[in-house]
């Protein structure tokens, strides 16, 4: 099946009667939208002349002075307001961060699975991705040493490292404090640089939040964020926050791609977190998805096949699905669209043609009744699957997965057997070297 | 019918795997109805359909739904039940059309080609063991085979098969999109469709479109990606096939009972035999679709041909039907 055919199929998630587990868009009904639209209304009547005008590249100051302290709740608290850059949403400044760094061919590390949206940046910046894996505590130092011994063999260098920390898209899982220190000692030792996507790292559900990249180095670390997912990402509000060697190229190409940052948009963040209870009503989100996620993970223990795992996320939007040998997450999409249920399929959060046995599912939309529906279909579906799989190729039969025989099959983050209810994960630490062509 | 302009309603959208594909064609149709002077809307075939129809009744529908409910005569039949005119084949007579292997037996019964095929559920294939079945395909229809769902288009879940390992796999993938599976010698030559519309005196066959798609298969990317296929109308053919492709068209709508419009696909083999392969009762119209291909090629204006075919359907009045 193609990316248009895919594409095709996602059309139908939009209609009602299905349940989509597919898409990562925040539940921004459970904002106070009375409140918000009368803020806005105020602001407009109150700062018109400057909230409807042209701004500044770098963004609004007031906006780069909220940031700090945003940024100071993950101990980032060495930052100045001169150092962070607004970009129209992080996906802005992952664009700019691969304009200044990235020329083509040349190599990034990034987590195996990795985000959807930083891999179509690589690849039309035409870089190469070695995947690099993780497991239940999120990147594994070890797969890092070797993929960077393995580049230095071959007398090249990865430009940076690029990671989601924290309740990972799509894997779900995060990584672990002793990790962090692992992966910046690894860094220091090949110079490496490291950008720190946390888009979600306040919408944790069982433990405050551990200390950004960024905040034990400085030097080494670009971080980007969102207010995507802790306030709406209808405005599409982000930020980098990054030396100031680095700063000013994001500036220069920002200004040419966009002018400034929407000034509308960024009073109205800065308002919000001025006048609103904007931290109370991240608890509220917190809230709202870890139910969601409960509800995610149950309905999955009592209803999936066995020999299905998944991931247990402690925060953010997503769990990562393994299915069992043989099953090909894409080839079933055509079937999931007739039961109602979407999902992503795996293969999209990879560059090198592997995750054909996953898929993500996204619980931070549906409501609870409406995520265990959605995956009882789903279960349903994958019964089917492995119904044919049997008629026609046997239960353990190789050609299985033909067409994914010259592609490396991918690990499995941190996965969660259908069986263990409730049960301690078990990861996979496979450790290959970068695969360059 | 009102006064003066029709009025119509264009159906897209809809449940089915081909809705991105029916969303496009409707907006073709409505731009094109619109430029012809016919007052149109556009609604999707959901839960507010009918009463939607009934606050505001148009005309006649066009049926711009690709897939199941558009094509199998499920919707029509509704419609039918309504009493609300439309454009396109009758309800009962989409049924054989729109099954594969139905519309392939009642085509070689009138004496043309279509490749030898082989039609099975899946429930067939693990009741009887799928290993023996496939084996006997092979042996029977030869390779290459093309795998196709029996129902459907776009091509969506067609694979061609050249060895027979592959062929597992290629089931597999194709029972995702349904129950039943055809399964065809493959026929290499030019493939080509041939549309037909209603005309005074009869269906009449529009200048056949040559498909040469860049990948060497017509599947749904070539279908729907600009530029990833060649098409060259009318086909380079000479006229005595060309005359005979069109015969071919002109005898499906007729055999099957087809009504207003259809696209009859065949293929040309290298000896000018013509097989049929499949037809469809409600073809594809966006911007690389063929059907508005051949109407241009025929020096017609589309928007001006939706509005007759509109005006027909109205001119039938309301639909009168038992159950």
């Amino acid at each position: 099946m193609t990316a248009s055919e895919i594409r095709a199929l996602f059309a139908v998630v939009s209609r009602p009667e299905v349940v989509s587990l597919a898409g990562g868009m925040p539940a921004v009904t459970a904002l106070p939208l009375d409140s918000v639209g009368s803020m806005i209304g105020a602001l407009v009547s109150r700062l018109g002349a400057q909230a409807l005008q042209y701004g500044s590249g770098q963004g609004d100051e007031r906006l780069r002075e909220q940031i700090l302290q945003v940024m100071a709740l993950e101990g980032i608290t060495d930052a100045s307001a001169d150092e962070v850059v607004v970009t129209v949403g992080s996906q802005q400044g992952l664009d700019l961060l691969a304009r200044v760094f990235l020329d083509p061919g040349d190599v990034i590390l990034a987590e195996s699975p990795s985000y959807v949206g930083a891999l179509g940046t690589f690849q039309a910046a035409q870089a190469h991705v070695v995947h690099v894996d993780m497991d239940e505590s999120g990147l594994v130092p070890e797969a890092l040493a070797a993929a960077l011994a393995g580049l230095a063999a071959q007398g090249r260098q990865a430009k940076f490292l690029y990671t989601v920390p924290n309740f990972h898209n799509p894997a779900g899982v995060t990584l672990s404090e002793p990790r962090r220190e692992q992966i910046l000692a690894l860094a220091e030792a090949y110079d490496l640089l490291v950008i720190e996507d946390n888009p979600y790292g306040l919408l944790g559900f069982e433990h405050e939040p551990l200390r950004a990249l960024r905040a034990r180095n400085a030097e080494r670390v670009i971080y980007l964020g969102s207010f995507s997912k802790t306030f709406a990402p209808g405005l599409r509000v982000g930020w980098v926050c990054a030396p100031h060697a680095v700063r000013d190229k994001l500036v220069l190409a920002s200004e040419a791609q966009v002018l400034c940052p929407p000034a509308l948009s960024q009073l109205v963040v800065a308002e919000y977190l001025d006048s609103q209870p904007w931290f109370e009503q991240v608890k509220v989100f917190r809230e709202l998805y870890h139910e969601r996620r409960d509800a995610t993970l149950e309905a999955l223990t009592a209803l999936m096949p066995a020999d299905v795992t998944w991931t247990r996320p402690e925060g953010g939007f997503y769990v990562w699905v393994t299915l069992p040998e043989g099953l090909d997450a894409k080839a079933m999409q055509p079937r999931a669209v007739h039961a109602r249920v979407a999902y992503v399929p795996g293969i999209g959060f990879y560059a090198d043609g592997q995750g054909a046995r996953h898929l993500r599912l996204s619980y931070c939309f549906p409501d609870p009744d409406r995520i265990r529906e959605g995956v009882r279909r789903l279960a349903g579906v994958v019964e089917e699957e492995l119904e044919l799989r049997a008629t026609f190729l046997g239960s353990s039969d190789e050609r299985a997965v033909r067409r994914d025989a010259s592609a490396p099959q991918g690990s499995a983050p941190g996965e969660v057997s259908s069986r263990t209810r409730g049960g301690q994960p078990h990861g996979q630490a496979d450790t290959p070297g970068p695969d360059l062509p | 019918m009102s006064q003066g302009a029709p009025r119509a309603v264009v159906l897209s959208g809809g449940l089915a795997f081909e809705r991105e594909v029916s969303l496009r064609s409707g907006r073709r149709v409505v731009e094109a109805l619109r430029h012809a002077g016919v007052e149109t809307s556009v609604a999707d075939a959901d839960a507010n359909l009918l009463s939607t129809l009934a606050a505001d009744p148009a005309d006649a529908l066009f049926i711009a739904l690709h897939g199941a409910a558009g094509e199998d005569g499920s919707l029509r039949r509704v419609l039918e039940l309504a009493g609300i005119p439309y454009v396109g084949t009758p309800a009962d007579r989409c049924r054989i059309a729109w099954d594969k292997p139905s519309a392939k037996a009642a085509v070689r019964a009138t004496g043309h080609l279509t490749p030898d095929w082989v039609a099975l559920p899946h429930s067939t294939f693990r009741e009887l063991g799928a290993g023996a079945i496939l084996d006997l395909m092979v042996a029977r229809l030869g390779l290459p085979l093309l795998i196709k769902p029996a129902q459907g288009g776009s091509a969506l879940g067609v694979e061609r098969i050249g060895a027979a390992p592959d062929l597992p796999s290629a089931m597999v993938s194709c029972f995702a999109y349904g129950d039943t599976v055809l399964i065809e010698r493959f026929i290499a030559g030019v493939e080509v469709a041939v549309s037909v519309l209603d005309a005074a005196d009869g269906p009449q066959a529009l200048p056949a479109v040559e498909i040469v798609p860049a990948s060497g298969v017509f599947d749904y990317a070539a279908r729907y990606t600009a530029g990833m296929t060649a098409y060259h109308t009318p086909a380079r053919l000479e006229a005595e096939v060309s005359a005979r492709v069109g015969q071919l068209a002109v005898e499906v709508h007729r055999a099957l009972g087809l009504r207003d419009l259809s696209r009859t696909d065949a293929i040309v083999d290298a000896d000018g035999g013509v097989h049929f392969l499949e037809v469809n009762v409600s073809p594809g119209m966006t911007e690389t679709s063929l059907l508005p291909m051949s109407v241009v090629a025929a020096g017609l204006d589309l928007g001006r041909t939706l509005r007759g075919m509109v005006a027909a359907a109205a001119s039938r009045g309301t639909i009168v039907t038992t159950v």
